[in-house]
């Protein structure tokens, strides 16, 4: 996994690439949340995840759920084919839907 | 989702617990103190149960009277109610009340009228200040796993919901992902074995990312699942096998009832609104159907009904019985906590006997290839063959044992039937059951349970004296009755002892007399005459009472046992009392025998019976007389040869083979000794109805019929004929004197 960040001003581009998965959960989460903490405005570029499990997708729904509560814009896109393939199964495209792209680019 | 199979469990359950209450009031009865609050206990835990099952199958009548005996219970167990005679005898009343309800619904007729003992009840219930809705939960929480208050909601459950996927709840465990099990594979699992028609993923329970353990699971979901044709339930809990101990799994069958969908709404963390809502939208219940649930619930608040939910067996009953089976584990703990103590697997009793009449034939086949085999002389063979009867052996005790059952499981009503018949005849009566562990046929015990209870109720009735006549003759003011049961040769023996005044010789023999059963100068001995109260239309009862002397019952019980292969034997003395014992014989399937030939025809004996063979002493004078001095005792013997007319000349050497049944004993004649064999007992045919000294036939390891001899009809012959015997061949012999030598053995 890597997660790389690019700011335009207070705007935060993540992209995270490689699998997102419990094995990388602890670390995944430490800079997901220093990045929004940092940021004002986050932008979340999935187009690089080649795996995704519920232990990612749970931490997708808490830095969803944490910049809602801190009241900074959050968006998903690019959303990698692995990534729509939990979305759906879990039936949370409407979470996660912000501008669903499918067959977005392939990581 | 098959009703009736749950139904069926539903009234084996329900006599069970019925049992234990039963045995809950008896104690009740016996006790004080805080053992006595366990009793209550027990009967309320039972009395709840079953007013829960009863309410899902929707027999209303019965859990509103279940519930008025529950209220009493309640407030009994709570202290706000003394425990009186009356209300004990009122309890007594109620669970057979509510027995009779079970039956009704069982055989399909109206229930009894219950509104006068339910009039009792409440009286009761009003009696005290109002009632604080019931703080049970304290006491009934200690069979929850989870102690938190939840609701039951029995009555208006019955209807189903309208939609036709099956619902499946799932809350995983903060685990699962670190057990390296990720909810991902199991419901792609679950969507390999049919359709998820709708998924709903709950994430309420995610806490704030700095309470947030990135590696435990905090997802929930509630599916809509379209079932393939095949899946059942059970293999739709398989899915989720491996995460049930730690995670929560509800699966409601399609069509599930209202009160399903309520309790699992309850046991769910998001609150009801909040599911609610999901289960309208995933399409599991209907708007209208989730306002019945909503509805049902606040009425419920509403009275105060605040009970624990029942036990999961009450979820069960509703599942098919594989999926009971599956649950097994789950049930143990609550089994424990009711009277059973060890696990339990209910069989159908029609595929025991399959079993059983399957290992017969195995034991038949099995007699053929031993036959064979030791014809071929090959000696690997005839190994092979030889552990291979080993194991029949095995399988045959086991098989016969599947259908062994405690004879405690019929001394077990005893106590209540000495108690109602000593409260009736105003007599004090203490039982005492001695050997509960001696197992019997099931079908055995079965069949002995209504004759043993016209014995007991006959010794309390008829034997034990009044306290009056007692204190006179030096005993204790309290009559004792006891049960008692031992194996014997084969056989089970089963005593009913009172220590009351004895039978009255004198007073059988005139009634005997008076009723025109014997002629007046008729030499009986002591048994034949003790034995005339078996006999149709004998009763010497001088007042007929509710209990017995109707002149009906001991010759139905003397019929009972004659048709189990059993008889009677009492034992009485004057003044000191009564022993009435039943011997019946273990089992009536498969028995170890010993065969024996005369000529080209086999007999088998049962094994248990023989106590030793000895050679025919061929210079015995008194041959003819049948009876030989064995060791300085008489014994007297049957020739098989001539008993069964056996066309073939007797060999120079015969054996005897020495039977013994009960106290007695004889020997059979016979030509030669073959040796043990296991003998499946096949009935005899029509034919052969009529003729006596034959218990069955059995079927050889060479094809050929060997017959079973009766060992007790021919020992009582024996015995029986031996005088008339000894007259009739000495008054022959006076005649002719030269006639009898062919006789000779």
């Amino acid at each position: 996994m890597a997660i790389s960040s690019i700011y335009h001003h207070e705007r935060c581009i993540l992209r995270i690439d490689g699998s997102l998965t419990i094995y990388e959960a602890g670390e995944a989460k430490r800079r997901l949340m220093d990045e929004l903490n940092l940021a004002r405005e986050v932008e979340v570029d999935l187009a690089g995840v080649a795996e995704l499990d519920t232990a990612g997708i749970q931490l997708l729904l808490m830095l969803k759920r944490e910049a809602a509560r801190q009241e900074k814009p959050l968006f998903f896109h690019g959303h990698s084919k692995a990534v729509l393939a939990v979305v759906d199964l879990y039936n949370m495209a409407g979470v996660f839907g912000d501008p669903v792209v499918l067959a977005g680019g392939a990581g | 989702m098959n009703l009736e199979a749950a139904k069926l469990v539903f009234y084996e359950e329900s006599y069970e617990l019925l049992a234990a209450m039963e045995a809950a009031l008896l104690a009740v009865e016996n006790a004080a103190g805080p053992e006595r609050g366990e009793h209550l206990n027990a009967m309320f835990r039972a009395a709840h149960t079953i007013k829960g099952s009863a309410g899902l199958f929707g027999l209303n009548e019965i859990v509103a009277f279940t519930h008025l005996c529950e209220s009493v219970l309640d407030k009994a167990r709570e202290g706000e109610l003394a425990i009186t005679t009356p209300l004990i005898e009122l309890l007594f009343t109620c669970r057979d009340h509510i027995g009779g309800m079970v039956d009704a619904v069982r055989c399909g007729v109206a229930a009894p009228e219950s509104s006068a003992l339910g009039a009792q009840l409440k009286s009761y219930l009003d009696d005290t200040a109002q009632a604080v809705p019931a703080p049970a939960a304290a006491a009934m929480v200690v069979q929850q796993e989870h102690a938190g208050p939840r609701v039951e909601v029995e009555s208006g459950g019955d209807h189903v919901v309208s939609s036709d996927h099956w619902h499946i709840s799932l809350r995983f465990g903060v685990d699962v992902l670190r057990n390296g099990m990720d909810p991902i594979s199991f419901i792609r699992y679950l969507a390999s074995l049919g359709r998820i028609a709708y998924l709903t993923t709950l994430y309420d329970g995610l806490p704030n990312p700095e309470d947030m353990d990135p590696e435990s699971c905090y997802l929930g979901f509630e599916i809509e699942f379209q079932a393939a044709p095949n899946v059942d339930k059970l293999t739709i809990e398989n899915v989720f096998e491996f995460i049930r101990d730690d995670s929560k799994v509800r699966i409601l069958p399609p069509h599930a009832h209202i009160a399903e969908y309520i309790r699992l709404i309850k046991d769910m963390p998001e609150g009801m609104s909040r599911l609610g809502e999901i289960l309208v939208r995933g399409g599991a219940l209907t708007p209208m159907e989730l306002d019945e649930v909503l509805g049902i619930q606040r009425e419920n608040a509403g009275a105060g009904e605040h009970r624990p939910l029942g036990t999961l067996l009450v979820e069960e009953r509703l599942a098919p019985p594989q999926a009971v089976a599956a649950a097994l584990d789950k049930q143990r703990e609550h089994a424990a906590q009711k009277t059973r103590e060890h696990r339990v697997v209910r069989v159908d009793a029609t595929r025991l006997d399959a079993l059983i009449d399957l290992v017969g034939e195995l034991v038949i086949s099995g007699a053929a290839a031993q036959l064979s085999a030791s014809r071929s002389a090959d000696s690997a063979l005839i190994e092979t063959i030889a552990s291979l009867g080993e194991l029949v052996e095995r399988i045959r005790d086991e098989a016969l044992s599947l259908r062994m059952v405690p004879v405690g499981e019929i001394f077990s009503r005893f106590p209540r039937v000495v108690r109602d018949a000593s409260r009736e005849l105003g007599k004090d009566i203490q039982l005492e059951l001695a050997g509960e562990e001696t197992e019997l046929d099931k079908s055995m015990v079965d069949k002995l349970a209504d004759p043993l209870v016209h014995l007991v109720r006959n010794a309390i009735d008829h034997g034990i004296e009044g306290s009056d006549a007692r204190r006179i003759r030096g005993k204790a003011d309290y009559g004792t009755v006891w049960l008692n049961a031992y194996h014997e040769s084969g056989s089970v023996v089963i005593e009913v002892g009172d220590d009351g005044g004895g039978m009255d010789r004198q007073r059988i023999r005139n009634r005997a007399v008076e009723r025109g059963l014997i002629q007046a100068d008729e030499v009986l001995n002591d048994q034949q005459v003790l034995q005339l109260v078996f006999e149709p239309g004998f009763s010497t009862a001088e007042t007929v009472t509710n209990l017995s002397g109707r002149g009906v019952g001991m010759d139905v019980v003397k019929r009972n046992i004659e048709a189990l292969k059993g008889n009677i034997e009492i034992d009485s003395v004057a003044g000191e009392g009564t022993v009435v014992r039943l011997r019946v014989p273990l089992t009536l399937a498969i028995i170890d025998g010993f065969r024996v030939g005369v000529g080209q025809v086999s007999f088998v004996i049962p094994l248990d019976m023989v106590l030793e063979c000895l050679d025919l002493p061929t210079d015995t004078g008194n041959s003819r007389q049948h009876y030989l001095n064995l060791r300085g005792e008489v014994l007297p013997y049957l020739p098989l040869r001539e008993l069964f007319e056996v066309d073939a000349p007797a060999p120079a050497r015969q054996s005897v083979v020495v039977v013994q049944y009960g106290s007695q004993r004889a020997g059979l004649v016979v030509d030669n000794l073959e040796g043990e064999l296991q003998a499946v007992i096949k009935p005899l045919g029509q034919l052969f109805r009529g003729v006596r000294g034959l218990a069955g036939s059995t079927i050889l390891g060479s094809g050929a019929v060997a017959l079973i001899l009766d060992v007790p009809d021919l020992i009582n012959r024996a015995a029986k004929n031996e005088r008339r015997k000894v007259a009739l061949i000495a008054a022959r012999e006076a005649r002719h004197p030269a006639l009898r030598e062919e006789d000779r053995p």
